[in-house]
């Protein structure tokens, strides 16, 4: 991203480009951070197609890796996960 | 000299400043038109329906249902790279109010046509600019016209202007109600091929497009959002520098109507210099004809585009002028007429200043002949000789004397 | 028609709202737009009104979004979205799908002009209203979709004393191409739909039922149970409309077309309401008020999904 310094620096309008992170590392909102157990967990993926945040990748076993840089903490993914494979841990206790 | 009806390609109509809006609206290839009814205006619109299903326009006519969908779908067809007009009048123009800002600030070069009408209650369909004065803040340009050729010709050089990578801004192309919406005038319109030759089609400055996507207009903190501001006023500062320029370019290409700030009559040697717009500045011209024979060497200039404001010019005018009479067909309530008010504020820099006497006349078209303009004239002589000045006198109020 | 063969395989990889974004956690709007975009793919132009999503974006000179996107006044969303339209027309570019995505209130309140005239136009748009059921981004107050007996920031004693508007059935009667109502709780359906809706011309309305952690006042956790028990309560039944040859026919979908067929499935509306801050304390009347009007316009519209 060009360094915004003088006004010749700006776009002719308000014109943003797509950005991971549009607002920052919004993982610092979380309050708790969901902790999947592999052994459980089947790969039906329900967790990566509800999380509002995609914050959630599949893996090549099709399983999710959760993006900590990303997640809110929103809890979603554990409370609709069939198999309760993924735990909601209180942040700094781990 | 040239023969200008025998040429081929030319055609030479006789038509309402309405109808040489909507051949201008054809001539430059427009794409996209969202427009809505409003009295006078709706013969602009009626006529461009009747261009775009005989084939005559290839277009997309999008019937709103609403002044402000007009001037939304507009910015919705610029932002996707079209060629955009619309039209309105008072009300309509007062609805879109937000829209336009959207567009000066979304840096689209939309052009619409404003049939200047006056504002209710009580419902009233005549001339004056309380419409379009009100929308002087916002970034737009804006062109008044006198006649009709100087509608059509208007409207072709907004999109040359505005369509300029240096300026990428709406223009507001102003004619009064009645006097020039429905009265039939003479004006010749170029053969398209030369039109096209003159004006290429339109590449927008940014667009929306998948294969690069970006996002127009989401959130700017106050650390931004001033420079896209200031960014506005340079692009309307290189207006001054650019409108004359392609005035000059149209003027010679076509022999028509250049655009320009300020046309002039018998200002050489003026001791008194009137300034007004519209057809009143065409009008006055006998004024000044007459007062010259009864011995007051008076001038006349018509302010032509009102935004940016011409500073320059009317400061070069104001030289060696003693008096300077302002007329304006508005009225901000709480201060005076507009152009007075701005016409004051660009002298203000100058050492000698004429002394101005300044008149609110015409309002809600109110009749303002060139005896009227006569009278007020010769009144602001009478006050200047009892050494007052006085500012925004409305004339004609019935009961209301000037004293 | 929607059918539940859609599945997790089906729904692409690719991330259109990506990660960073500033919607609340949990927030249905986000989950909804997710997939959406998934399922329209890049050939897409976004017009946002005012709306949470607005603010979702992030700020200038980021945006979440990874398709061309436009924000636009309040009121304006279809208009633009008719506009761009036809700009692309003009342009001779026909794949790209022109996608108004509102909240409730720019689409049943201030919007719902400029929707209706493009309706009435059958400009080629489609339109989805993302329906959290107030002004949510302005802090939660009451719109025309708001429920009965709901409390929001202007009705925070006594709860809204009006039903809310039926706009997909106002949409139905406009005749367009497409209609259909949806919630990300029932993924692969709104998916199903959105896609269908793609490939239709004209104006195609799709109402998505966003819940609202804040708004509804749930744990952030709970979004996906609410929306499944709107569904399950008939609060927010699951339905498309479309047209056969020259009538429109009403098909139920999903849960809701279950239901149907087997009455006792549907929950009582107070297990919906036990799980909302916003219809906590609401008296019994209004319950018994609430529950009425869920039952008639259920039956209406199985009537009609009948025809």
């Amino acid at each position: 991203m060009a360094a915004l310094r003088t006004y010749r620096d700006w776009p002719i309008a308000p014109i943003s480009k797509p950005s991971l992170g549009a607002l920052g590392l919004t993982g610092s909102w979380r309050t708790f951070r969901p902790v999947v157990d592999r052994e459980k967990c089947v790969g039906c993926l329900l967790c990566w197609v509800y999380c509002p945040d995609a914050a959630i990748e599949p893996d090549e076993e099709n399983k999710p890796v959760i993006n900590y840089d990303y997640c809110k903490g929103c809890g979603i993914c554990a409370n609709e996960c069939p198999r309760k494979a993924i735990e909601m841990v209180r942040e700094g206790e781990m | 000299m040239t023969v200008v009806l025998a040429e081929k390609g030319w055609r030479s109509l006789m038509v309402t400043g309405n109808h040489a809006a909507a051949w201008a609206v054809r001539v430059a290839r427009v794409q996209v038109i969202a427009a809505y009814p409003i009295t006078p205006q709706t013969t602009i619109v009626e006529k461009i329906a009747e261009f775009v299903e005989k084939g005559e326009l290839k277009a997309h006519y999008i019937r709103v249902e609403s002044e402000h969908s007009a001037m939304t779908a507009c910015i919705g067809a610029s932002a996707v790279g079209a060629r955009t007009f619309t039209a309105t009048s008072a009300h309509g123009l007062a609805l879109m109010h937000e829209c336009l800002w959207w567009a000066a600030g979304a840096r689209l070069p939309i052009v619409m046509a404003v049939v200047n009408r006056a504002m209710g209650p009580g419902w009233n369909i005549w001339t004056d600019y309380g419409d379009t004065m009100a929308q002087r803040d916002l970034g737009w340009i804006q062109v008044y016209c006198s006649d009709n050729q100087e509608v059509f010709d208007s409207i072709i050089q907004a999109y040359k202007l505005c369509e300029d990578h240096r300026v990428m801004l709406p223009c507001m192309v102003d004619l009064e109600a009645f006097i020039l919406s429905h009265t039939y005038m003479p004006v010749r319109v170029p053969p398209q091929d030369e039109v096209d030759d003159w004006l290429p089609p339109y590449e927008p400055a940014w667009v929306l497009d998948p294969e690069e996507p970006i996002t127009h207009g989401n959130l700017v903190f106050p650390a931004h959002y001033m420079e896209f501001r200031y960014l506005v006023k340079e692009a309307m500062d290189r207006v001054k520098e650019l409108l004359p320029k392609v005035g000059e370019d149209y003027r010679r290409r076509f022999g028509l109507t250049g655009l320009d700030f300020v046309e002039t009559y018998r200002c050489e040697d003026a001791e008194l210099l009137l300034l007004t717009m519209g057809t009143m500045g065409v009008e006055a011209r006998i004024t000044v004809d007459r007062l010259r024979e009864r011995g007051l060497r008076v001038g006349l200039a018509r302010v032509r585009v009102f935004r940016p404001f011409p500073v320059e010019y009317v400061r070069r005018l104001a030289e060696g002028v003693e008096q300077m009479v302002i007329i304006d067909r508005h009225i901000s309530y709480g201060a005076e007429g507009a152009l007075a008010m701005e016409t004051k504020w660009a002298l203000c820099a100058l050492e000698e200043r004429p002394l101005i006497t300044s008149f609110v006349a015409g309002i809600g078209g109110r009749d303002v002949t060139y005896k009227d303009m006569e009278r007020m004239v010769l009144k602001a002589r009478e006050w200047m000789e009892r050494g007052e000045a006085r500012e925004g006198v409305w004339y004609g109020v019935k009961g209301l004397e000037l004293g | 028609m929607s059918s539940g063969r859609l599945t997790v395989k089906d729904l692409s990889r690719e991330e259109y709202l990506l990660p960073g974004h500033a919607a609340c956690a949990g927030c249905g709007a986000a989950i909804a737009l997710k997939l959406t975009l998934k399922a329209l793919g890049r050939r897409t132009i976004m017009v946002v009104p005012a709306c949470c999503t607005s603010i979702i974006q992030g700020p200038w000179p980021k945006t979440a979004v990874a398709v061309p996107l436009m924000n636009i006044m309040f009121e304006a969303a279809a208009a633009c979205a008719s506009g761009i339209a036809a700009g692309l027309k003009a342009k001779g570019i026909e794949d790209i799908t022109v996608l108004a995505w509102a909240g409730d209130g720019g689409t049943y309140d201030i919007g719902i002009q400029a929707l209706s005239g493009a309706a009435e136009r059958g400009d080629d748009i489609l339109y989805i209203c993302y329906n959290n059921q107030a002004y949510m981004n302005t802090g939660i107050q009451r719109s025309g979709a708001t429920p009965y007996g709901a409390r929001t920031t202007t009705t925070p004693i006594l709860g809204k004393r009006e039903h809310q508007k039926n706009m997909p059935m106002i949409m139905v009667a406009h005749g367009i191409s497409y209609v259909a109502t949806a919630t990300p709780a029932y993924p692969f359906d709104l998916v199903e739909k959105v896609r269908k809706a793609r490939d239709i011309e004209g104006t195609r309305y799709i109402e998505i039922l966003a819940p609202c952690p804040p708004g509804w006042r749930f744990p952030a956790n709970k979004t996906i149970e609410v929306g499944k028990l709107a569904v399950m309560s008939c609060a927010f039944p699951l339905w498309e409309c479309f047209w056969e040859g020259n009538r429109q026919v009403i098909r139920l979908t999903g849960p809701s077309a279950r239901i149907a067929k087997v009455p006792k499935l549907k929950k009582p509306v107070e297990q919906y309401l036990a799980l909302q801050g916003r219809f906590a304390g609401m008296s019994e009347e209004d319950v018994k008020a609430l529950q009425e009007w869920i039952d008639r316009s259920w039956e209406h519209l199985v009537k009609m999904a009948e025809l």
